[in-house]
């Protein structure tokens, strides 16, 4: 018999029997099989952030560790080469393996339930972007522990990555882990996108979306178009190591520079993509303790889109002293000076939120607060370099080290830990330690300054980047043991972090659904959330939900309680791009060990390629086709296909 | 005081109906990536060609005798391919199964074609910068038609076992737009490596 093809969703309120039913239909099935198969977006979006934590403090043992080198002149804790190992590994786990998975992790935790939806648009899309970022992160870190960790930094220019001047297989491990990470931030991204665009409650129209979403879909729509950029560098590199290709090298009619733009080109996109979540989150968490809506909506979000078509052209000021021609230097002077506007545009935004509002003075707001003083700081440093005679006396020194740090742990670190504060109890049911939390804070703000402050005149008396000791004629010694006592100091706040964390989770204040009374839809439910997020499907009349109340704007009341039940299976509702008008009954697609198995078919196949062992390449492909096939396969259950004959 | 909304709309599809369905906006992203991918290729290309000493084209006039065929080939496999879509929504499967089956025999046609077409060539993929990206950038597109090859064969099956219907048609959809962007990649290089010598790039 034909099955419904359409249907009219009842409508109604909740209910313990529809709760039960809903949980039957959600629920992962518990112990070992639940774990290896979940597709549901908050046990993914946690091991995410768990994860991406356990890389941060690896990177962060790796920068003492080089702090502790360069404390004083001339020490010798660390050789060349282990030094080239430290600082490249350290960049690479920062940059690729916390800065963009943490936000991921929130990201999938957080956009069904601020969209009033059950799920992303595609669940086990989700599961394999995170086994992936899971494989590739053991892939760099095996070659790191086997002494074969990247030494080029992590941005890896050619020559020096090429096989004449690096004969071990550290650039090969590079390469390939790079190439596997890829895939899944691509997946990620594209999953972000369409989630964004088609699973939005009815009602919340593009205008009143959260700005963390407006952030994250900017960034993954910038990650789908640059992502290829490195991937394909990296491959391309492989083969000029292991095929005998010639791409950048010039004995063959090769292109140094080549490496350098793919990789800016990507590089600079992505250094955007790793802070504009992290400004989202700051602007939804901010104004929740300022006790009033974020000033200029509609200006932050048309500026988070600005930033991101400034940043696809300003990669060349990475690349000013390479000797290309002034007129191009100039353009690329002129988009970076420029991207600035959309920046302050955020910044005086944040600022007049907090300037009109009362602000409640708890860890989360202090953490949102000194970002917005950490991003003038890292903001004015690379306003400064984007000027093309400052920036050839300042490119590779200490200068441009400060600057970065100002950017990412400015931008990136500190409202990472603030959104832990803020989102921690919906996503546990308890609070962290509000005491702990403000030595908590207080301890990495002083510890960072007193690093990277000092940073700035040291490379303005011209320390150079990247060397693995240094003589003290410079007047560099005392600058350097300020930088590592701050960089102790900044740790020792992380791990008291951390302690909340552990300590929190076990003892920590029940939170109920909506501890910091906030407007957004994440906190219309209990926490931590059901498996099946809304009991029944939110419809939004506003930006700001459940604030209708006491903002006193006429209009159109949202309404959490009532709506559609959608239990007739494992359900959400597709809505138009724009407007979020109820558009599809979407069916979700149940548990699966087919991503797992198609990650770790990918895992088999890098490994193969790796050591050039071509059963193994093929043993992996095949476990990557089969597993293709079992997922793509359609299925009644997801209406992809008519019942079969009889 | 305002009204409360709640949104009940009347007779909604469930599920992917008239191959619209969320699949196909995955699919959408799938390429717009993948576009990029050889946008960058291309760029590679053109770059290195821009920036090198006269000589550095390997062949400034490629032979078009194998390469033209082909690629007219591929050309038509996309008009097949969506007649084989049309069978499919017009409720016709043995139009669509004739259809998937041509396509993919012409398919396997560009890649033999493709393939003496590499034998020909008088430098290896070692040889230079030149011998590299071509090597390369055609290899990509090879890659990208096997894929679409192995997708076709799969709707060939699917269709076999009677799983599709005017109504219920998303994986037909989005693999037919897989093999159409597949065939539009192969354009883009045909016209990098063997129309802009022509045109005077790099010669």
């Amino acid at each position: 018999m034909r099955q419904l093809d359409f249907r009219t969703p009842r409508i109604g309120i909740d209910s313990v029997e529809h709760e039960a039913k809903l949980l039957r239909l959600w629920e992962t099935s518990p112990g070992l099989k639940g774990f290896l198969t979940s597709v549901d977006h908050k046990e993914i979006g946690i091991r995410y952030i768990i994860t991406a934590f356990v890389f941060l403090a690896l990177g962060g043992i790796e920068a003492l560790v080089m702090r502790l080198q360069l404390a004083g002149p001339n020490l010798s804790l660390l050789t060349p080469e282990q030094y080239n190992q430290l600082f490249s590994t350290h960049g690479m786990t920062m940059i690729f393996l916390y800065a963009a998975p943490i936000l991921s992790g929130f990201s999938n935790y957080l956009w069904p339930l601020v969209l009033g939806s059950r799920d992303m648009a595609f669940p086990r899309l989700n599961a394999l972007s995170y086994w992936i970022y899971l494989a590739a992160g053991l892939f760099l870190y095996a070659g790191f522990l086997t002494g074969n960790g990247p030494n080029d930094g992590w941005f890896n220019y050619v020559p020096y990555a090429l096989r004449d001047y690096n004969p071990g297989m550290n650039q090969d491990f590079y390469a390939l882990g790079m190439v596997l990470l890829g895939i899944s931030t691509t997946v990620g991204a594209a999953n972000f996108i369409v989630t964004a665009f088609k699973t939005r409650a009815p009602g919340m129209s593009i205008n009143r979306m959260p700005i963390l979403v407006w952030g994250t879909l900017t960034a993954s729509i910038a990650n789908i178009l640059v992502v290829p950029a490195v991937s394909l560098a990296f491959l391309l590199l492989w083969m000029d190591r292991q095929f005998g290709t010639h791409f950048f090298d010039p004995a063959g009619g090769g292109q140094p520079l080549l490496w350098q733009h793919l990789f800016w080109i990507f590089g600079h996109p992505w250094v955007y993509a790793i802070v504009l979540p992290a400004m989202g989150m700051v602007s939804d968490g901010l104004p929740v303790f300022c006790r009033r809506p974020l000033v200029g909506y509609s200006l932050v979000a048309v500026s988070t889109v600005a930033t991101m078509i400034f940043g696809f052209g300003v990669w060349v000021h990475h690349m000013f002293a390479t000797g290309l021609p002034g007129l191009g230097l100039s353009f690329f002077s002129a988009a970076s000076i420029a991207i600035t506007i959309p920046s302050a545009v955020a910044v005086f935004a944040w600022l007049s939120t907090v300037w009109l509002g009362r602000p409640v003075r708890t860890t989360a707001f202090l953490f949102f607060a000194s970002m917005i003083v950490l991003f003038v700081i890292g903001g004015v440093s690379g306003f400064m370099t984007a000027s093309v005679p400052v920036d050839w006396q300042l490119t590779d020194t200490y200068f441009v080290v400060a600057h970065i740090h100002y950017v990412l742990i400015g931008i990136n670190v500190f409202p990472v830990v603030g959104a832990m504060y803020f989102w921690f109890p919906k996503m546990t049911g308890r609070l962290l330690d509000e005491r702990l939390g403000r030595w908590n804070f207080w301890t990495m703000f002083v510890g960072f300054n007193v690093a990277f402050l000092p940073m700035h005149i040291t490379g303005l008396l011209g320390m150079p980047r990247r060397v693995y000791t240094y003589n003290d004629y410079g007047g560099w010694a005392a600058l350097n043991m300020l930088t590592s006592i701050g960089s102790f100091i900044f740790a020792l706040g992380v791990l008291l972090f951390f302690i909340n964390v552990v300590k929190s989770l076990k003892s920590g204040a029940r939170a109920g659904k909506n501890p910091w009374d906030a407007p957004t839809l994440e906190w219309a439910t209990s926490s931590p959330p059901p498996p099946y997020n809304f009991a029944v499907i939110p419809t939004v009349g506003s930006r700001h939900p459940l604030w209708e109340d006491r903002l006193g704007e006429e209009g159109i009341v949202s309404s959490t309680d009532r709506g559609m039940l959608l239990d007739q299976g494992k359900e959400t509702i597709g809505t138009t791009a724009l407007d979020a008008e109820p558009e599809m009954i979407m069916e979700m697609a149940e548990d699966s060990f087919a991503p797992l198995s198609l990650a770790a078919g990918l895992s088999v196949l890098f490994v193969g390629l790796l050591v050039r062992n071509w059963m193994v390449v093929g043993a992996g492909a095949a476990v990557v086709f089969i597993s293709l096939v079992m997922w793509m396969w359609p299925r009644r259950d997801l209406r992809e296909r008519e019942a079969a004959h009889v | 005081m305002s009204e409360v909304a709640v949104a009940e709309p009347k007779n909604l599809p469930v599920g992917p109906v008239d191959g619209n369905g969320i699949g196909l906006w995955g699919v959408g992203t799938l390429i717009v990536t993948e576009a990029a991918l050889f946008a960058y290729l291309l760029f590679s290309y053109f770059y290195t060609g821009a920036t090198a000493p006269v000589g550095w084209l390997l062949d400034p006039a490629p032979d078009l005798t194998l390469a033209l065929p082909a690629i007219v080939l591929l050309l038509v496999s996309s008009v097949v391919a969506w007649i084989a879509e049309r069978g499919i929504i017009n409720g016709r499967p043995a139009q669509a199964l004739a259809g998937f089956a041509v396509a993919f025999v012409m398919g396997v046609g560009f890649l033999c074609l493709q393939w003496l077409d590499w034998r020909s060539k008088g430098f290896g993929i070692g040889s230079s910068s030149y011998g590299s990206l071509y090597f390369v950038t055609t290899g990509f597109d090879v890659a990208h038609v096997i894929a679409g090859l192995a997708v076709l064969a799969a709707l060939f099956l699917w269709t076999a076992l009677g799983y599709f219907s005017p109504r219920r048609r998303v994986a037909v959809a989005a693999g037919i737009l897989y093999w159409h962007f597949a065939v539009v990649v192969c354009l883009f290089v045909f016209a990098t490596f063997y129309v802009t010598p022509y045109l005077g790039f790099g010669r």
